[in-house]
């Protein structure tokens, strides 16, 4: 039985007894029922899986559960509810931003990562940002688009 | 208005029908329109609850497409009430009709029709029923949001007068739906139902599904279709941590741990412990085309036309090709599955497209009764047709079936889904036309060449097409469906012109043996063919030394088409540009949305690199349900048929698939997307058509020609990769 560890997850402490090498993505959906990363591709390529660790993006799929002891993590859920929305939330829902939905967790949370760095990223610096982040159902211009309203709006 | 019925009138209705179907023999009901045809009764869609809540149920399932907020607003429009009072219930083998699957774009034609005409039947037997109550004429009463009003100032709901027995009747289809003037909630972009929870991590997908003592499954698939099992030691595997089953049945292999980390580390195992043997039974990649060409087919003549014409003073034919295609979801396929503790009955949760035809092959498989197996739609990412949906659906039955009484989520992992979906098949098209004198086609062909483009559960008495079912000790046989007759046509779709050419022969080489799994994928055949005539069409204008947009208007009559080309060139004409551009036009299906699009290429001439910066288009998808979803939709399969051809192409060798992740099969991304504009012609009057198909064979078609116009050199084969593009430059 592996020793509990403690990790910091949307402002909260919680105590998750697991091996220290498993991937932060499980622990967050299965110990936390945290649905807002999601399982891509298990490989850090996708994106879907994104979270900020200490404000930065990563994707939890392949950071060990023992490589954000004592680092803030921050989940799509630690952003806004559905009765309290992030601006970029909003902004998500304003442009209809999502076919099937299932990468847009990830790109909320480099966006958010972004304007955090980048108040006012041009079009090419949103882009740019989302590289790594995969969309098959071709929402990118929303996408990009919701980004824009967010920094706009505010 | 619609027409309202009196009490009277509507008993005597429900009484002739009872008496009418009690004598009649099977197959003579009358006919009702859409999914009515067979699920004919009123309560199988509707329910109106005395709480002011209407519970709207559908055979179609959200597969990120908007369809079920659509048909929402088609309910409510026919109702009278306010989207939010309506509940949508859908895709569900014990609560909802069965409309076979979400697929073809046909949610709206079929669904929403049904839809529209059993909302406004039971709009008519509440006002009835109000009528009664109020001692007035049903035709004196009006509605808003569910509260009628009778002149005079008296009143009541349908919240009121609903009875639990009132839609507990055959639909007649005898009430009209309202005519698209009086629309209100129809033609408006309702937000998207599933939306907020989609952005705020909201438990919406199967994936999210968290059951009292649920277990993680993983399967270790062979490495390739025709792998045998020389070996397997399944003890060590058992004894690892949160292991609590192993199965093992033929060359089927999974298991179930305690946490999903535990599953991912004994798969790794179970993959380690297992001994193969990989025959060389796949073509040579490089000899693609000549291996499906030298296999048997079946032919059939999808269109054949004589007519008088001018004589043919020239002849040109051209030979077109594409390779396989993933559907390349997002998110792996992933199922959960609950055995009941004695193991006579299961529930599985599944992304499937069609969780009726899913529920009839796993009975088969699963040697259970049909009342023993509930399958129940719950999202996954977007699987654009027919990818490992199923396949998961039956994984997940097969594992939980080892640790009866508790529920198993079944995650595929991205090798799963890459190695195993099936492919859009690779196909050749060989087409030769006749020019008159005066540069008028007067002579069309067009063959092609294709496997199956649809192979999902299908047949409800024997086989299966659920993937674990090939590969168990008592293994079931594939079932090849009859590929789908014109006018829909499967591997033949849109190898017909919608232009008019006096003569014209088009023939389907289907071929049945298949050495890399296939089948559906958005538009089926339709991106091929429409690639291959749309090339050809501009070869053809350039020989006849024409225009390729009065080329194409100068061989079309269908008037709707010619509007949306000319909406097209008219958009793409107000933003300046240098880059060549290229057109490419198509009914989908001939029955269904008209597409035109017109892109330009930048052509990197160092790499071959081929990128699309922008991209016009003009559609018609009939009456607009929703404006905004139907944006989304075609500008989607845009963006995703532009990637399709200038980004993917199934890696392969004689052993087996090469796509084991995101590496081997790149996507267009951000930097690489084309900027969108697109014109809506609405057509208030014209039945709704589907849109999530519409745009792909347009989209491919244009970027195909205006690689045409910058290369200086036509390249027939797709896709347009960079060593490809590379290599035809030389």
């Amino acid at each position: 039985m592996p020793a509990p560890i403690t990790l910091q997850v949307n402002g909260r402490e919680a105590t998750v007894t697991a091996e220290p090498d498993t991937p932060l993505l499980y622990i967050l959906r299965n110990d936390l029922e945290l649905n807002g990363a999601k399982f891509g591709c298990g490989l850090g390529q996708c994106g879907a899986c994104t979270v900020l660790v200490e404000g930065q993006p990563v994707p939890s799929c392949v950071t060990e559960l023992q490589a954000v002891v004592g680092r803030p993590v921050t989940t799509l859920e630690g952003l806004g509810t559905p009765d309290n929305l992030h601006k970029l939330q909003r902004a998500f829902i304003a442009e209809q931003a999502a076919q099937c939905g299932y990468c847009i967790g990830g790109m909320i949370m480099e966006a958010k990562a972004l304007l955090d760095r980048n108040a006012e990223p041009t079009d090419p610096e949103i882009r740019e940002a989302l590289s790594a982040h995969l969309c098959r159902c071709g929402t990118h211009n929303r996408i990009v688009a919701a980004v824009q309203r967010a920094v706009k709006e505010g | 208005m619609a027409t309202t019925l009196t009490r009277r009138g509507l008993g005597a209705a429900a009484a002739g029908l009872t008496l009418f179907f009690s004598l009649s023999p099977a197959g003579a009901q009358t006919a009702l329109p859409g999914s009515l045809q067979t699920n004919r009764r009123l309560d199988a869609w509707l329910r109106i609850s005395a709480d002011g809540t209407v519970t709207v149920f559908t055979g179609k399932v959200e597969i990120g497409q908007g369809a079920v907020t659509a048909l929402l607003q088609m309910a409510a429009e026919e109702l009278d009430v306010a989207p939010a009072r309506i509940r949508m219930v859908s895709g569900d083998t014990a609560l909802t009709p069965d409309e076979g699957f979400t697929a073809g774009s046909q949610s709206m034609e079929y669904g929403g029709t049904a839809l529209r005409y059993a909302a406004a039947e039971a709009r008519a037997i509440l006002l009835d029923l109000a009528a009664g109550k109020l001692g007035v004429p049903a035709a004196s009463l009006t509605v808003s949001d569910g509260a009628i009003a009778a002149p005079g100032g008296a009143g009541t709901t349908y919240w009121a007068v609903a009875q639990a027995n009132s839609l507990r009747r055959e639909a007649t289809a005898s009430v009209a739906p309202k005519p698209p003037g009086q629309h209100r909630i129809v033609g408006t972009s309702l937000p998207r139902l599933d939306i907020p929870a989609k952005v705020t991590g909201g438990a919406i997908y199967v994936q999210d599904m968290r059951l009292p003592g649920m277990l993680f499954g993983r399967v270790a698939r062979p490495p390739s279709y025709g792998a045998k099992l020389v070996s397997v030691d399944l003890d060590a595997v058992r004894a690892m941590p949160g292991v609590v089953a192993v199965v093992r049945d033929g060359r089927f292999l999974g298991l179930v741990a305690e946490r999903e980390e535990q599953a991912v580390k004994a798969r790794l195992a179970l993959q380690a412990a297992a001994r193969w043997e990989v025959p060389a039974a796949l073509p040579d990649p490089a000899r693609l085309h000549e291996d499906l060409r030298a296999r048997k087919t079946d032919d059939t003549i999808a269109s054949e036309k004589r007519g008088d014409a001018p004589a043919v003073a020239r002849r040109l034919s051209a030979s077109f090709t594409k390779r396989y295609i993933a559907h390349a979801s997002i998110g792996p396929s992933a199922a959960v599955a609950h055995y009941a503790a004695d193991g006579s009955s299961v529930h599985v949760w599944s992304h499937s497209q069609g969780v009726f035809p899913l529920q009839r092959d796993l009975v088969r498989v699963l040697k259970l009764s049909p009342a023993a197996v509930v399958v129940s739609h719950a999202q996954n990412a977007g699987c654009y047709g027919h990818n490992g949906a199923d396949d998961a659906a039956l994984d997940a039955a097969l594992l939980a079936r080892a640790v009866p009484g508790r529920p198993v989520k079944l995650q595929w992992m991205r090798d799963d889904e890459f190695q195993w979906e099936p492919y859009n098949p690779a196909m050749e098209m060989a087409l030769s036309a006749g020019l008159s004198a005066e540069g008028r086609i007067v002579e069309w062909t067009h063959e092609v060449w294709s496997n199956h483009h649809n192979n999902r559960p299908l047949n409800p008495k024997e086989g299966s097409n659920l993937l674990a079912s090939w590969h168990l000790a008592e293994p079931h046989p594939p079932v090849y469906p009859r590929a789908l007759p014109q006018p829909a046509g499967s591997g033949d779709r849109n190898a017909v012109p919608l232009y008019d050419f006096p003569n014209q022969k088009v023939v389907f080489h289907l071929i049945p043996e298949a050495p890399l799994r296939t089948s559906a994928l958005r538009t089926l055949g339709a991106y091929g063919n429409v690639f291959a005539v749309e090339s050809f069409m501009d070869e053809l204008a350039a020989a006849a030394g024409a225009d390729p947009v009065a080329f194409r208007l100068a061989h079309l009559k269908d008037a709707r088409a010619r509007a949306v080309i000319e909406a097209a060139v008219k958009l793409a004409a107000e933003d300046q540009g240098e880059l060549p551009r290229g057109i490419g036009f198509a009914r989908y299906k001939n029955l269904s949305a008209y597409v035109c699009c017109i892109a330009e290429v930048a052509l990197d001439r160092d790499s071959g690199a081929v990128r699309v910066p922008r991209v016009w288009s003009a559609v018609d998808a009939g009456q607009v349900i929703t404006p905004d979803g139907l944006l989304n939709q075609i500008e989607g399969g845009i963006i995703q048929a532009v990637s399709w051809t200038v980004k993917e192409d199934l890696p392969f060798d004689v052993k087996g698939i090469l796509a084991k992740d995101w590496s081997r099969y790149p996507i267009l991304g951000f930097a690489e997307v084309p900027k969108l504009r697109t014109a809506v012609l609405n057509r208030p009057d014209e039945k709704p058509l589907g849109a999530g198909e519409a745009s792909q064979g347009p989209a491919g078609a244009a970027v195909a020609n205006a690689l045409a116009r910058a290369l200086g050199k036509r390249v027939r084969a797709l896709p347009y990769t960079a060593e490809r593009v590379k290599a035809a430059m030389a």
